[in-house]
């Protein structure tokens, strides 16, 4: 039992705030949605306005064909996983995960295969009788999906359902729940801050900023064609480079990337470059330019290595160690720099997406420290 | 050193002595403020032996008034906890022009001398008060009568729901119901299986302190109720007739029977509050 989550013009201020902006897409049955963006951005309150915990100003939510704008929460059936678990902690596991089966009075004999079947798939079966305060973080996330699966809702919604929990345990709930999700097939939608995290668990993902939606696509699309300056700052670590257009061309010094198709001449414009499409060669080609090498940074299997370009600008490239022996601070090398992402520089100055340093992954994840530029 | 370790030893000893002196100012305080008054209200009312005690318990009076105070305190006690949980859930919950007013206004009882009270409610329902004609056209006695000291005792105590009961309600936070709410429960159904279970012990206690406020009230019920011995006499109020009438020792039994009735209410909840935080782990 699944069904598809269609959004349409969704848009809801609180006071002279405009929290989200005309909001549409659409998460297709079976499919796992993630809605992606910094904090503030939007995403949370979109996915209340889904579950009927927040109205919406305009626009309308569809479940399954169904219009369900005005509908009230009871009414929806949809599965709301919260961040902060808000298991009812009087109540025993086996309890909470019976709630939303005795608020609607199914018998109590299928109450009690329903939890069973449950409790087996979380892999709580031994916790039945333990409250809530007695688990751990990941155990009370995994009774919340539990209790959210219980009455078969239709769509399952997650709020940053993994982000009260450290990082291992997170990256360990992370795997659980795309096996999960392959097991049971119901649409899902969930939250993240997390760029990694909605890269590996989502078919579509939906990158949202200031309310607004940036960008709807597949991981790869996303990561590889990101479709606004924005987009391509904010998921995957990027190298973010100014310099001045000629022939559709982004010249920095000496240094040429392609890809500036719509930007006039005598434009700035910015490029941005991921740490690994960055190539080292010894000797000068046709597309590649001189660099130094400031500094390098083993980490066992790859290397950062620290570039300046010649007009000054920095530059990290990630390789693995293999590609760079012997390389080392203070050589003159040549930098070939692949699947530059170009946007006039107005544009992505506009979105505040040219700082260095908002130019990786939002510092609140830890697992992307490592990919820091 | 020999010297380091001497002054950490003179550092542990006055350690010591302070966790000393303080426990014995705090047992002292409690002791002489509590416990000394009710000794003396133990012994002398049990001076004379429990034939006394079964001779006063026998006396119209002094039945009627247990049955007025009863009477009073089970009907505040209502009163106080059904409008007090509504009060809090709005002063917890709802964000509204005026709400400060209206939880500074809350704690008015607490602030007002209950003789004030009584003077209020005289003004109000008396002879010449605003309401007096509404209620004389009807027949219905207020002031002097049941229903103006029901209601004094009811002003007295609205705070002490409203006050147990709100910051449970605020650091409860609104994710448990949301999520019961998503799960197809009502907000009868929420109320009654998530809201109510979580602010229990806060109610309980609020509902406790509700109780005893009522049953000691004297002041505001003395001026509403005009103090007709065997008619509209509470247990407080006799315990004043009989001291003033040289019966110390029905006044000390009552008022002990009055002081149990309280002492042995707040260790019961207390005490099932205790075992009920130790099924939950």
């Amino acid at each position: 039992m699944a069904g598809s989550i269609q959004v349409r013009g969704l848009t809801k201020s609180f006071g002279s705030f405009r929290a989200v902006d005309d909001v549409t897409f659409e998460a297709a049955e079976g499919t796992i949605t993630a809605l992606l963006g910094p904090s503030g951005s939007g995403k949370s309150t979109v996915l209340r306005m889904i579950a009927g915990l927040e109205q919406p100003d305009a626009g309308s939510v569809w479940v399954a064909g169904e219009e369900l704008t005005e509908a009230s929460v009871q009414d929806r059936r949809l599965g709301f996983v919260f961040q902060h678990y808000a298991l009812f902690r009087h109540m025993t596991v086996r309890k909470n995960v019976a709630f939303g089966l005795s608020v609607r009075r199914v018998d109590k004999g299928t109450q009690r295969e329903r939890v069973d079947e449950l409790l087996e798939l979380v892999g709580l079966a031994p916790f039945g009788d333990r409250y809530p305060d007695q688990l751990s973080g990941g155990q009370r996330q995994r009774v919340a999906l539990a209790r959210a699966l219980a009455p078969r809702p239709q769509v399952l919604l997650l709020d940053e359902p993994f982000g009260a929990l450290d990082a291992r345990v997170r990256q360990e709930l992370r795997a659980w729940l795309d096996h999960l999700h392959r097991e049971l097939g119901v649409t899902s939608l969930f939250v993240t801050h997390d760029q990694e995290e909605a890269l590996e668990l989502a078919n579509e993902i939906v990158v949202m900023n200031h309310g607004r939606v940036e960008q709807v696509g597949p991981a790869d699309a996303i990561y590889n064609q990101p479709a606004t300056p924005f987009v391509a700052a904010f998921v995957g670590a990027s190298n973010v480079l100014r310099g001045t257009v000629w022939e559709r061309h982004v010249h920095f010094g000496h240094s040429i990337v392609a890809g500036a198709h719509e930007i006039p001449d005598g434009a700035e414009a910015i490029a941005y470059i991921r740490p690994h499409d960055i190539e080292i060669t010894g000797e000068a080609g046709s597309t590649s330019f001189p660099v130094a090498v400031e500094r390098r940074t083993d980490m066992g299997w790859m290397s950062k290595l620290h570039l300046r370009l010649e007009d000054g600008q920095p530059l990290v490239a990630q390789l693995p160690n293999e590609e760079i022996v012997g390389v080392e601070a203070g050589q003159r090398l040549f930098a070939n720099l692949r699947n530059p992402k170009v946007f006039a520089a107005d544009r992505a100055d506009d979105e505040s997406a040219t700082v260095p340093g908002a130019i990786v992954a939002p510092a609140e994840t830890e697992t992307q420290t490592e990919a820091q530029v | 050193m020999s010297t380091i370790s001497t002054s950490a030893r003179a550092d542990r000893r006055k350690a010591r002595l302070w966790r000393a002196l303080m426990l014995s100012v705090a047992l002292l305080y409690v002791a002489v403020l509590l416990l000394a008054p009710l000794g003396g209200i133990i012994y002398y009312a049990l001076k004379e032996g429990l034939g006394e005690v079964g001779h006063t318990f026998r006396q119209s009076d002094v039945r009627h008034a247990f049955y007025l105070t009863a009477i009073i305190m089970v009907v505040t006690v209502i009163v106080t906890t059904f409008f007090g949980i509504i009060v809090a859930l709005v002063l917890a919950r709802d964000r509204f022009v005026g709400k400060r007013l209206v939880s500074a206004l809350v704690d008015l009882p607490l602030a007002v001398s209950p003789v004030i009270v009584g003077l209020m409610a005289v003004l109000l329902f008396g002879r010449g008060g605003w309401f007096e004609p509404f209620f004389a056209a009807r027949g219905i006695q207020v002031i002097f009568a049941l229903p103006s000291m029901i209601l004094v005792t009811i002003f007295i105590s609205i705070p002490f729901v409203i006050r147990e009961v709100v910051p449970v309600l605020q650091e409860l936070g609104m994710e448990e119901e949301q999520a019961a709410w998503t799960l197809g429960a009502s907000r009868l159904q929420t109320f009654r299986r998530v809201t109510l279970p979580n602010i229990r012990w806060g109610l309980l206690y609020g509902i406790a302190l509700s109780a005893a406020r009522s049953i000691g009230e004297v002041g505001a019920v003395l001026i509403v109720s005009g103090s007709l011995q065997g008619q509209t006499e509470t247990a407080t109020l006799y315990i004043l007739r009989a001291f003033d009438q040289y019966q110390e020792q029905q006044a000390y039994i009552v008022a002990l029977t009055l002081a149990s009735f309280s002492i042995v209410m707040l260790i019961g909840i207390e005490t099932l509050k205790r075992r009920a935080s130790r099924e939950a782990g």
